[in-house]
């Protein structure tokens, strides 16, 4: 009875032995050598896998990072500078300094300001809609809504708006990945500089339209007048295809254009309420 | 045993509320607004100015290039400009505005009601008529006509195939075309035959027709080589691969032309519009609309001149009836709804369907219950499912190597599908996106 449990355990460790010696040499004829900073690396980004970098997720990003000569080019926006950093101080490098962004939708037009002048009954998704005709509304530049965005955000940050058939961008959850950006067949979203408190100016309409029909088409489409641009003491705005744009790194956030604008394509956000102008004032006193 | 072809097709009912209705000729508008692209092809280049005087058939546009097509006035008067317009959906096109003024034809054009036996033009002449004339496939694809008339050296068009299939529903403009025309369609139809250099040609018109079928027979029995062949109705037969298989048997390999099995196919309101060309030397700038719908008081087959607003033409139908739901340019199977009835009629625009509220909204969209209708009912053999799940997921690439540019956007699968699944708006979209990056690569 006991030699045969002592033949058992003898043999079975023998095995045990032999394979154990195998699995050695062949694990050391194999072998791939990995640099070990890679994992440290890859601890250190959000493990969002989001693709906002232009890699296919975080482990190629620390390859990347690991394998780059400097951090030029390469960003997580997800992790932002905090990050980087973080990145920088583990490899020995330096991270430059890389302003955050926020994704903008650069339209406005709800019901009210860009009527329907079709119904469109189809599968909801916006390149199907893009690809058929013109769209539901007399601008053929705007948002269709069908929620390609919405469906491509992971983020939770952005949400379709029944009442006005608009996405809805929330800042605060917003880490700009890009994924938007992509998503939209219109490329309606842009992902601006942020600044501080979140303020943001922007022209929210892409029509390319001339002034006419845009006008016709929405009510607050930029019908490239060129009064914002005059009125733009830091030359900040440019039109180009009938269509004026604010560039986010000259901005002032003066907000003269926004006054300016005679269809209040410019949008102004997180400001505190503007001070009655002095006219107002005269004409109360009296 | 009527021919038909093998694979796949689908029978939506037929409703050719229009069937009896003789062509009407609509009268010439006030305006017209003609797009200088109204055929498949480069854009053909405007070549008359604002404030230039002209007549009905004088040349507006120029071709550019040898895959484009002609474009004339149809009617006359004065430019008024040249600016950009919407098309049928609502994409911006440039086009020609004109006030009319009179109704005064090009001198050349033979206005006689008499019908010309005599082919006095040689092939290389037709082949050239038919490009100055802007003729195009009227079936509904706009395909220039002299192209598919220039046989390339190293193929030989063994036979030629007349399409008077007309299987799409509601639409009635060749069936009354046949019927009325007939004899000039037939002299066409040789035309053709000459220029092509072939001894054969097939009429195929579905069984539905039968006056069609016999009156066209009887016309065609006076003529060496022409026959007529009754088929089976069943959607899609005017598809032209489908019309080869049902009428020779044979098969056109996936990405290839039917010249490549010999065969060239023409519609009969084509063949009609290349004997106005070659034997009166008229342009093409007016053709059969059918105006169709459940609950329009007045449906009917017009004879319309290009550019005619689609609104002039609903107005001659009766009006717009309280319930519409839909406005569909081409039949319900494969046309698409338009968003405005501001819009030119064109070359291509064979019918109009007004569909009731009631009729015209799609189902709820349900998950796949993997039935495989739509693979059954397929004409070429596609499995439509696939194609639908790999473009919604962007894909491409594998649409791609499931043929999705094969699919010649019948809608059979739509038509069938239990689940309400928009099939064919997935897969337009696919094929659009593989059309766009094989133009890519071949950049490249």
């Amino acid at each position: 009875m006991s030699s045969t449990v002592l033949i058992t355990i003898i043999s079975l460790s023998l095995l045990a032995f032999i394979s154990a010696v195998i699995l050695y040499l062949v694990a050391q004829k194999f072998k791939v050598f990995e640099d070990p900073r890679i994992d440290e690396v890859q601890a250190a980004l959000p493990a969002a896998n989001c693709g906002g970098c232009g890699f296919a997720g975080c482990r190629n990003m620390a390859e990347a990072l690991v394998n780059a000569d400097s951090f030029e080019g390469l960003n997580c926006p997800v992790g932002g500078a905090a990050v980087m950093e973080e990145a920088a101080r583990l490899l020995g490098k330096v991270a430059p300094a890389v302003d955050p962004t926020v994704a903008v939708l650069l339209c406005n037009g709800t019901p009210e300001s860009r009527p329907h002048t079709s119904n469109y009954n189809g599968a909801s998704d916006c390149r199907i809609v893009h690809s058929l005709y013109s769209g539901d509304t007399d601008c053929s530049y705007g948002c269709l809504g069908n929620g390609d965005c919405e469906r491509a955000c992971t983020f939770d940050a952005l949400h379709m708006d029944i009442a006005t058939g608009l996405p809805v961008i929330k800042d605060e959850k917003c880490v700009s990945c890009g994924a938007c950006v992509k998503a939209c067949p219109r490329n309606l979203i842009e992902l601006r500089k942020k600044a501080k408190k979140d303020r943001k100016i922007y022209v929210a309409c892409s029509n390319c339209d001339k002034g006419g029909p845009a006008r016709r088409a929405c009510k607050v489409a930029c019908i490239a007048c060129n009064k914002c641009q005059k009125v733009c003491a830091f030359n900040a705005i440019t039109i180009e295809n009938n269509l004026a744009y604010i560039d986010a790194s000259k901005c002032t956030f003066c907000r003269k254009c926004v006054e300016e604008c005679p269809t209040n394509a410019i949008i102004e956000l997180n400001f505190p309420p503007r001070k009655p102008k002095v006219e107002a004032q005269v004409e109360v006193a009296n | 045993m009527l021919k038909t072809f093998p694979i796949g097709g689908v029978h939506p009912p037929e409703n050719k509320i229009t069937a009896d209705i003789p062509i009407e000729y609509l009268p010439v508008p006030e305006s017209v607004i003609i797009p200088v692209s109204q055929h498949i092809g480069s854009p053909a280049n405007p070549v008359v100015n604002k404030g230039d005087s002209i007549k009905a058939g004088q040349l507006i546009a120029a071709g550019k290039g040898f895959v484009s097509a002609n474009i004339h006035s149809s009617v006359s008067g004065k430019i008024n400009k040249i600016d950009i317009a919407p098309d049928s959906y609502g994409f911006k096109q440039t086009s020609i505005f004109i006030d009319v003024e009179g109704d005064e034809w090009v001198e050349t054009i033979n206005r006689s009601k008499e019908i010309e036996n005599d082919i006095k033009l040689s092939p290389e002449e037709i082949v050239k008529r038919c490009f100055e004339s802007g003729i195009v496939g009227l079936g509904g694809a706009t395909f220039p006509s002299h192209v598919k008339l220039t046989v390339p050296s190293g193929k030989k068009c063994e036979v030629l195939i007349i399409n008077g299939v007309e299987c799409e529903p509601f639409l009635t403009s060749d069936h009354r075309l046949m019927l009325e025309k007939g004899e000039e369609m037939i002299i066409g139809v040789s035309i053709l035959m000459k220029a092509l250099n072939v001894e054969k040609a097939l009429i195929g018109i579905e069984n539905n027709k039968p006056d069609a079928i016999s009156h066209i027979r009887k016309i065609a029995s006076a003529c060496k080589g022409i026959s007529v062949h009754a088929l089976k109705v069943k959607y899609p037969q005017g598809a032209e691969k489908q019309l080869i298989k049902a009428l020779t048997g044979r098969e056109v390999p996936s990405g290839r032309l039917p010249l490549d099995v010999g065969a060239v196919v023409h519609n009969v309101g084509t063949s009609f519009a290349v004997y106005e060309a070659v034997q009166k030397n008229k342009p093409l700038f007016e053709r059969v609309v059918t105006i169709t719908g459940k609950h329009l008081s007045k449906p009917g087959n017009y004879m319309v001149r290009t550019g005619t607003s689609l609104a002039k033409l609903i107005e001659a139908a009766g009006g717009l009836p309280e319930d519409t739901g839909k406005i569909i340019n081409g039949g319900p199977m494969m046309g698409k709804a338009v968003g405005n009835t501001n819009i030119p009629v064109v070359k291509g625009m064979s019918g109009v369907v007004i569909v009731p509220a009631g009729e015209s909204q799609r189902v709820e969209i349900k998950p796949c219950i993997r039935c495989a209708k739509c693979v059954s009912v397929c004409p070429i053999r596609l499995e439509p499912y696939l194609l639908m799940s790999v473009s919604e997921k962007g894909l491409f690439e594998r649409a791609e190597k499931e043929r999705i540019t094969d699919c010649m956007e019948c809608g059979s699968c739509s038509f069938t599908c239990p689940a309400g699944r928009p099939l064919l708006d997935y897969i337009r979209l696919g094929k659009t996106n593989v059309i766009k990056m094989a133009r890519q690569r071949n950049l490249k």
